[in-house]
């Protein structure tokens, strides 16, 4: 099948230093990819060099055309001189009909805050309406930066499940960046681990499978959450600079620095 | 009607107002009022330009005012300073050179009060004519970019990331300013059109609930601002441009007053009346 949306070896380059490089990508209709990295790792960047709001200084991106996108970005601040209404705020950038756009607001719990002004919502309310915006588009691919941020637990393993379902109902695919580097949405069919570069993809077991975690959640979260291995071959020193397999450290870790490792964490 | 000066006046500065109302909101949402600044005061290099090569004066004044914006926005990119600088730098230096070129043409009995703050006795029928059909394409294309410039507002990336086109949403939008700076010049002067832009915004913005509400109310409220300032000017022998702004600034301070709670209140009111 065709992908929605395909990066290859893409980067971006700002201000005299790699953001992010060599990044491999492609999401299919139905596909739930998930973008892990700590802080600054390039997660927003590669989200951005995916939609074409970055165009990248290296390698390609490209997206199917006339690709429906919805996007929850990562931060969205709105300044206290637009006067914005929650049910504006959904038909933002296309029209709505009333029905979806409840329909929408019902399913992330904010159907009461509809005639609200948008800069009177707690963070976690926020969130939940740009999530609602996002889906009520019926989008065929879906881009989530942090959804969850601000949402309380049982909200989060609830926005979680809702996107799962989004996905089922849609078929859509789905760009979810997260940065809990272990805990990832059950539903999630693969995870790439960024940190300025692709460090190591696969996908999640089941929580049932590990012990550990077994034990720390109910039964609910476990059908919700799962947990990422991660596969490094290399690691990344406090300085910024990478130790690699064999010992040697290197600046960087990229393709030409000869120590990459994506073929192996792909057959593990 | 049109014979009379002051009727001519009234209607050139109500269609201006009109205009000038949206298109204020949208410098209050992207806090724009220095560009707006910029733009006005090199509007003067362009009454310089249509003297001394006997064009329209609002033709001129909008292809200059188009330029500045246009270099504007490609400086930008290529941003070395900041913003904020560049404007100051445009707005000043296309005012100074706009100011020596005047000088310069001594044959030319140029009104430089009147081009600062406005002459309600220069409305020809001519500008009347320009006034709306200048008016009439900006509120057309305003109204045709309207959800990809305000999505733009909100958040740039968003609205591009979901199929919209914000850049070309906003170089429109830099020239739907430049005309709108042309067509008011007359009536309020170079040195306050960015007041009659921005003061019945920021009154509206205390009484509108949504974006298109503001734009209307801020209309409105120029309407009301432009023909109080007229008679004024009339009655006290003032300069219009202030008169007008004068006014303007009357009506935000009344925005302060309850007036608010009052409409909240009668249309609470009738909702519960309408529920019951
Ligand atoms: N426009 C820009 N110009 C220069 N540097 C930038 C720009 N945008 C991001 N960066 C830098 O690029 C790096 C990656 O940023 P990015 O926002 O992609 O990280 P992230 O993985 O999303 O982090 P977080 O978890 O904090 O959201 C950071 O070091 C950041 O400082
Ligand atoms: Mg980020
Ligand atoms: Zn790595
Ligand atoms: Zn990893």
């Amino acid at each position: 099948m065709s992908s929605l949306l395909t990066l290859q070896n893409a980067g971006l380059y700002r201000d005299g230093k790699w953001l992010v490089r060599g990044v491999d990508l492609s999401i299919r209709k139905g596909e739930i990819i998930t973008l892990i990295g700590p802080n600054g790792s390039g997660k927003s960047t590669t989200a951005k060099l995916a939609l074409g709001i970055r165009r990248p200084s290296e390698g390609t991106a490209q997206r199917q055309e006339n690709l429906r996108v919805g996007y929850v970005p990562q931060k969205l601040s709105i300044d206290w001189t637009l006067p914005l209404s929650v049910e504006r705020l959904m038909r933002l950038t296309g029209s709505l009909s009333a029905a979806s756009m409840d329909a929408a607001l019902d399913r992330t719990g904010v159907l009461h805050l509809k005639k609200a002004q948008v800069q009177n919502l707690s963070g976690g309310e926020f969130q939940r309406v740009l999530m609602a915006r996002a889906i009520a588009r019926q989008p065929d691919l879906l881009v989530l930066d942090e959804p969850v941020q601000g949402v309380d637990y049982s909200g989060e393993i609830a926005l979680y499940e809702l996107i799962a379902d989004i996905r089922k109902e849609l078929d859509c695919g789905v760009l979810l960046i997260s940065h809990d580097l272990h805990i990832v949405m059950a539903a999630t069919d693969s995870v790439v681990c960024l940190n300025g570069h692709v460090c190591c993809q696969g996908s999640p077991s089941a929580v049932a499978q590990s012990s550990a975690y077994q034990q720390l959640f109910g039964p609910r979260t476990q059908s919700a959450l799962a947990v990422y291995e991660h596969n490094h071959d290399h690691t990344h020193l406090p300085d910024g600079r990478v130790m690699h397999a064999d010992g040697s450290i290197t600046e960087h870790c990229h393709k030409h620095d000869g120590h990459h490792h994506a073929e192996e964490a792909r057959n593990a | 009607m049109l014979d009379d000066f002051f009727t001519r006046a009234l209607v050139a500065g109500i269609g201006v107002a009109l205009v000038a109302g949206p298109l204020g909101c949208f410098i209050i949402w992207r806090r724009l009022a220095y560009f707006g600044d910029t733009l006005a005061h090199s509007a003067l290099l362009g009454v310089a330009l249509a003297f001394l090569f006997q064009l329209n004066l609002t033709i001129s004044v909008f292809l200059v005012c188009a330029l500045i914006s246009l270099l504007l926005l490609g400086l930008q990119r290529r941003a070395t300073i900041s913003s904020d600088a560049l404007l100051g730098l445009l707005s000043h230096s296309a005012l100074a050179i706009g100011l020596v070129c005047l000088a310069f043409m001594s044959w030319v009995r140029v009104d430089l009060m009147g081009f600062l703050f406005g002459d309600i006795l220069a409305v020809s029928k001519t500008d009347i004519a320009i006034i709306y059909a200048g008016g009439l394409i900006t509120l057309g294309l305003l109204a045709v970019i309207w959800k990809s410039l305000f999505a733009s507002t909100v958040n740039y990336e968003l609205a591009e990331a979901e199929g919209l086109k914000p850049e070309v949403a906003n170089t429109i939008f830099m020239l739907l300013m430049a005309t709108v700076i042309a067509i008011s010049m007359k009536i309020i002067g170079v040195l306050l059109i960015t007041a009659l832009l921005i003061i019945p915004a920021a009154t509206a913005r205390r009484l509108a609930s949504g974006p298109e509400q503001m734009a209307v109310m801020a209309a409105a409220s120029g309407c009301l601002a432009v023909v109080g300032g007229l008679f004024g000017s009339l009655e006290w022998d003032t300069p219009t441009g202030p008169s007008i702004v004068v006014v303007a600034l009357l009506l935000f301070i009344l925005s302060f007053a309850p007036i608010k709670h009052l409409v909240r209140y009668r249309s609470s009111a009738q909702k519960g009346a309408a529920d019951g």
